[in-house]
């Protein structure tokens, strides 16, 4: 099923979030098959059921994920690249009451944006780190990623990722997990409905656990990006199916409800 | 609130601050303005107020951006190598046409340097040390007093032109104790952040916020070039109405000193030793290295004054002054190479410019 297709017969059944602008406010078109609208649908969704969405304060990084500020209608930050952790950071302790989460992709979280992730995670900031894995740099065509799969071609590894000279595949859900500051943590995809409504879950129970004090809540969305893929859209669900989940097992990898 | 305190510059930048209604403060260990963080590690918690230490300056600059995304008052400190750090972001502030307050209390370098004292990041400061076209209002205080009424101004020029402005101490004037009387100085109204993020419920008109650093793509602005029209703008209000300085003795002055922070303090000690030989001296003693005087100083140089920049550098703030002089005029220059040792605690003393002054005439 193409994501236009899964998204109309989505609205047939559910309707369509409030949050959800019809067009996007910012001259961007994701590319066919991109599964960052879904992401972003199901925020809107979350915030809309939570109640909180003219509470939510959304931080995007740099990257194909900034341009979903366009799509949602909340208030938003947009940073330099790999900083939403820290201004996320800032404007939950100056509006501790409001709903603060970020945007970013695996480059930008795990690569660039190490320090402000560290930072964040270090003083178990009460906000929510959501991070689209698309095991490539989408906006600046295709480069190895710190996602980016062993043997994975892409442009900077033409061969192919060669581990012994380039290292490993980051599994962020299951690092941030092993921080004791970290109320929640889980990885979901949007590759399929069922896979949809657990992604659906996990921000919900990340929102949640802002919402209580709890601690910092991550949630990593496995995504597709056909363009840099050189796959369809059909072939791309496959991809996820055979290669990414392998690696990057869904699942909650932390759920706590106080941190002592 | 009015009390008067014997305390050092860095301790007054952090009372001017919060006398202008600071909310939020973002820093990270460096010497030589431990101090500024500190105190705000102390006393803003008690007050209700944000303070975070940062995991880097990246953080302090990023947190300030977010801060001052919210159109609260905020500010964040550092020292040379951690001011370097931040300049990505300083850019983008620009940009975002957010207003902040960030100090740099000076030391040495290039790289590594030393701890102490210096004056070596005038064309960082000035110039912007980020990429892309901007200027910042860069505020330079001699004193304790000037800290606490400088980093107020600061905060007021800030909001005024939804720019960073940049408070450029130094470790010597940071370090310094004297009697400082701290009191909110009103400077006038300043314009309305009805654009700042806050959640949708907080905006009278429900409609949400947005702040981006990319001024066109996000429809802040019509075209690139709108962007850069309005920047050019903003630049040039700048220039004109906020060019600051102090006038001492200059009137009937053969040779014009120009200094600013800890040397402005040596070079008033130089022409006063000068006054009282007869040689007729005086100094400019810049307030904002940028905007800078080039007026008044020109206007000094077609009257057919000599200059005299004392500065703790290479030489950076006297290519400012080359500038404003036509070619022929005769500028020298007291340099970090004037020291008294040659070791970091070396300072730039009043007889090693009295000497220049007398060398000039």
């Amino acid at each position: 099923m193409s994501e236009k297709t899964e998204v109309a017969t989505r609205e047939r059944v559910t309707g369509r979030p409030r949050l959800l602008l019809s067009k996007s406010t910012v001259g961007f078109i994701y590319c066919p098959g991109c599964h960052h609208p879904l992401v972003a649908r199901a925020v809107a969704e979350v915030l809309e059921e939570l109640k909180v969405d003219d509470k939510a304060i959304g931080v995007f990084d740099i990257g194909c994920n900034s341009f979903l500020v366009g799509l949602l209608d909340i208030d938003g930050v947009l940073t330099p690249h790999g900083r939403p952790p820290d201004m996320a950071t800032a404007v939950k302790r100056i509006y501790p009451d409001n709903v603060v989460f970020t945007m970013q992709g695996d480059g930008g979280l795990l690569s660039i944006g190490a320090d402000p992730l560290m930072g964040a995670l270090s003083r178990a900031e009460k906000i929510t780190l959501i991070m689209l894995n698309n095991a490539v740099y989408g906006t600046t065509g295709g480069q190895m990623a710190p996602t980016s799969l062993a043997g994975q071609i892409t442009t900077t590894t033409p061969e192919g990722r060669d581990v012994s000279k380039t290292g490993f595949p980051i599994h962020a859900a299951e690092m941030i997990a092993t921080f004791k500051g970290t109320a929640y943590s889980a990885r979901g995809a949007v590759n399929n409905p069922y896979n949809y409504e657990r992604t659906r879950e996990y921000l919900k129970t990340a929102f949640q656990k802002q919402m209580s004090n709890v601690g910092l809540s991550f949630v990593e969305v496995i995504c597709d990006c056909p363009s840099n893929w050189h796959l369809s859209p059909a072939d791309s669900l496959k991809w996820i199916e055979e290669k990414m989940i392998p690696e990057f097992p869904l699942g909650e990898f932390k759920n706590v409800d106080k941190i002592e | 609130m009015s009390e008067r305190m014997f305390i050092e510059g860095n301790v007054a930048i952090a009372w001017g601050a919060t006398m202008a209604g600071c909310q939020a403060f973002f820093g990270y260990p460096i010497t030589p303005q431990n101090e500024i963080t500190e105190w705000f590690a102390r006393e803003f918690p008690r007050m209700g107020r944000v303070f975070v230490q940062t995991q880097s300056e990246l953080g302090s600059i990023n947190m300030l951006y977010g801060a001052a995304a919210t159109g609260v008052r905020a500010m964040t400190s550092s020292s040379s190598p951690g001011w370097s750090l931040m300049q990505e972001t300083v850019s983008d502030l620009i940009n975002a046409e957010l207003p902040c307050v960030i100090v740099d209390v000076q030391r040495g370098g290039p790289g590594g340097g030393p701890i102490r004292h210096a004056q070596q990041d005038y064309f960082q400061c000035t110039r912007g040390g980020g990429h892309g076209d901007y200027r910042n209002i860069v505020l330079t205080p001699a004193s304790s007093q000037e800290c606490c009424d400088l980093t107020q101004l600061a905060f007021y020029l800030a909001d005024k032109y939804r720019n960073p402005v940049i408070v450029m101490s130094d470790a010597i004037v940071g370090r310094l104790r004297e009697t400082v009387e701290v009191a909110a100085i009103d400077f006038g109204p300043v314009p309305a952040k009805d654009w700042a993020v806050a959640g949708k419920a907080r905006h009278r008109d429900g409609k949400r916020r947005v702040v981006d650093h990319c001024g066109d793509l996000f429809a802040r602005y019509s075209s690139y070039q709108a962007l850069l029209q309005s920047l050019d703008k903003r630049i040039k209000l700048m220039q004109e109405s906020e060019v600051r300085y102090e006038d001492y003795k200059t009137e009937d002055a053969k040779i014009v000193l120009v200094a600013y922070g800890y040397t402005a303090r040596v070079g008033k000690e130089a022409v006063n030793a000068a006054r009282a030989e007869g040689i007729k001296a005086g100094l400019i003693r810049l307030i904002t290295a940028w905007p800078f005087p080039y007026e008044v100083i020109g206007q000094k140089a077609r009257q057919g004054s000599k200059f005299l920049v004392v500065e703790d550098s290479l030489g950076q703030l006297f290519e400012d002054v080359r500038v404003a002089v036509p070619s022929s005029a005769d500028v020298g220059l007291v340099s970090i190479l004037d020291r008294h040792m040659p070791s970091d605690g070396g300072m730039i003393l009043p007889d090693k410019v009295l000497a220049k002054i007398k060398e000039m005439q």
